[in-house]
């Protein structure tokens, strides 16, 4: 058992890096911490579906002895992270959230795991989502539901639900999340986390599961804006092997953090405040970080981005239409799951693709597969898919007319509600609309930040969400970093208790095995 | 409006590659319905001369080196593999005696 206390597993990963490389405390020491709170927490939680204990027990062992060797250690040194399951682990089971790649080890890590490596992280394990990323609250996931950690009867919000549980329960230091319209932002508000989307393109997507190739992203999920600039500094850049990735220098994201927001122009966009479409709560919070933003010195200003409330019928045809071409790859054929067919003897090869389509894809994913395929087909191509693409163009020209009067940051609530029970909505079209903040980002291709600006009357924590011009993070971060400072949630963070009866255990190392990393 | 039938539904399974049941097609059937209904608002907006965008960000396509790079080893490549036979996937007949 590690001697590492609860405030330091609560610390900022970039406190934690600067701690490991100073020599205060070990990565071992780390490890062990967060494995304890795993076992006493996350048996009601679920926000993991792997716990990599022994790998990064061997990881931390090495990091701990280079470093006594008196070899310089990276930007992460010793910094434990959880991946969210769509992101893929050598040697490391990745399922997606889908009984399809049930048990699958991948044969490489994605580019984002090798830059996470490279920089001395960790990686403790991979969390929970919604199945190949379908869905707003993580009960989509073919395994267990992921509990909200500040009100274990709702969810955690979604598809990077257990990305943002375990950062927000002090089960990880920080975590990947990906986002392919608002499943990084979302969670992150509903959790009371950091969430960043970053530009599409700033960010390899090799080695992430394909879900809609034109709108997936992945990005940093954290306890603070300064890890969210630490860790998009780490992950950023072109990758050779994806090649819709931003030839751009990387910029030092932290250094625009102490700018302040004085000359800044942020835009309220009034279709984002719609009556009766927004928790009062929720809008007196906003209101309270505009107020704040003002008094700061930023020039604050109400404008209009008009095809707004086509984004959500745009994205559910477009990210579907991607999806039915992106998941045919799931055959049965070369990994993950192929359906037995005993005792039929004469099953054809199309009999093998049809039941093992049916048997490892859940019910949402099978939808959206159908309505992509409905999307595509002859004769309704034109009037749905090209329509969506086109009504996408439009949506991303109101971005740019609003960046080019002069708009730095659009300024909006992330969610329309705060998290909501598990089990409460129950048609697919509702909860679609639990992203409807979201999606017009991704459409649009642009950077979006969720920061913490409160909790409402019961304790659940608000997002407000900033999006900005393509590849400049750096002023999202720089405006969250005063939201942060000066609203943010303080020291509040969610009252654990942990299970009495727990009997699970990760035992000290043992001889390496196939199964972890 | 697009109204989705049944049959509808059954073809796009087969084109989909997925097994529905009885229930799950009328299921299915229903909720395509909703789903398309509210997609319907798409319809309205003028969009002549607009182009449609396949990706966010204005790229061309790029090239690279027509280089050898290292790839997955055969044993790595069938090491998830279902079912194989030396340094094959196996799969069911595709064409049966049958046809």
């Amino acid at each position: 058992m590690s001697g590492i206390d609860a405030a330091t597993l609560h610390s900022s990963a970039a406190i934690l890096a600067r701690r490991v490389r100073g020599g205060e405390i070990t990565a071992l020491d780390l490890v062990e911490g967060y494995l304890a709170r795993i076992v006493a927490y996350d048996d009601d939680l679920g926000a993991y579906l792997q716990v990599a204990a022994d790998g990064a027990r061997r990881s931390a062992e090495d990091l701990d002895q280079r470093r006594k060797a008196g070899f310089s250690l990276g930007p992460l040194a010793g910094v434990p992270m959880a991946l969210k399951d769509l992101v893929v682990t050598k040697g490391l089971v990745t399922t997606a959230g889908s009984k399809m790649l049930d048990g699958w080890v991948p044969p490489y890590d994605a580019t984002v795991v090798e830059k996470l490596r490279a920089a001395d992280a960790i990686v403790l394990g991979k969390t929970n989502c919604d199945e190949f990323g379908m869905g707003s609250s993580n009960e989509n996931s073919a395994y267990h539901v992921t509990r909200n950690p500040w009100d274990r009867t709702r969810v955690p919000g979604g598809s990077s639900g257990g990305s943002a549980a375990a950062v927000a329960a002090d089960l990880c230091a920080a975590s990947l999340g990906t986002d392919t319209g608002g499943s990084i932002r979302q969670p992150a508000a509903m959790c009371g986390t950091v969430g960043l989307k970053p530009t599409y393109g700033r960010v390899s997507r090799w080695g992430l599961i394909a879900y809609a190739s034109s709108l997936d992203g992945i990005g940093p999920m954290t306890k603070t804006v300064e890890d969210a600039a630490l860790l998009l500094e780490t992950i950023a850049g072109a990758d050779p092997r994806d090649a819709t990735t931003i030839d751009a220098p990387v910029p030092r994201y932290r250094d625009a953090l102490s700018l302040g927001v004085t000359g800044l122009t942020i835009g309220l966009p009034r279709e984002y405040f719609p009556p009766g479409g927004l928790d009062p709560e929720i809008r007196i919070a906003i209101d309270a970080v505009v107020a704040m933003l003002r008094e700061a010195g930023a020039d604050v200003v109400t404008m209009s981005l008009p095809h707004t409330a086509l984004a959500l019928p745009a994205y559910y045809l477009l990210a579907p239409a991607e999806a039915s071409s992106n998941l045919a790859r799931y055959d049965g054929v070369r990994y993950g799951h192929r359906a037995s067919l005993q005792g039929q003897n004469k099953a054809s090869l199309a009999d093998m693709l049809e039941q093992t389509r049916a048997e490892g894809f859940g019910p949402e994913v099978k939808r959206r597969i159908m309505l992509g395929t409905f999307a595509l087909r002859s004769g309704y191509y034109d009037a749905y898919y090209k329509k969506a693409q086109q009504v996408r163009t439009l949506i991303k020209q109101d971005f740019d007319q609003a960046f080019a009067k002069g708009i730095d940051v659009v300024l909006t609530p992330t969610t329309p509600t705060t998290a909501f029970e598990i089990g409460a909505t129950n048609s697919p079209m509702q909860m679609y609309l639990a992203d409807v903040f979201t999606l017009a980002c991704n459409l649009a291709g642009l950077p979006g930040l969720s920061v913490p600006c409160g909790l409402n009357s019961v304790g659940l924590p608000i997002g407000v969400q900033l999006m900005g011009r393509t590849l400049d993070e750096a002023t999202l971060l720089r405006v969250g970093a005063v939201i942060e400072r000066r609203i943010g949630l303080g020291d509040r963070k969610p009252a654990l208790t942990a299970e009495s009866d727990t009997q699970r255990e990760f035992p000290a190392a043992e001889p390496p095995t196939g199964g972890v990393a | 409006m697009a109204e989705i039938g049944l049959q509808e539904v059954t073809e796009l399974a087969m084109l989909a590659r997925l097994r529905l049941n009885a229930d799950e097609a009328e299921t299915m059937r229903r909720e395509l319905q909703q789903i398309l209904t509210a997609m319907d608002a798409l319809a309205a907006v003028p969009t002549d001369g607009v182009a449609a965008m396949t990706h966010a960000v204005p790229m061309d396509l790029r090239l690279r080196p027509d280089a050898v790079l290292p790839s997955l080893a055969p044993a790595d490549a069938l090491a998830a593999a279902p079912a194989t036979a030396g340094d094959h996937f196996v799969v069911p007949a595709a064409i049966g005696p049958h046809e």
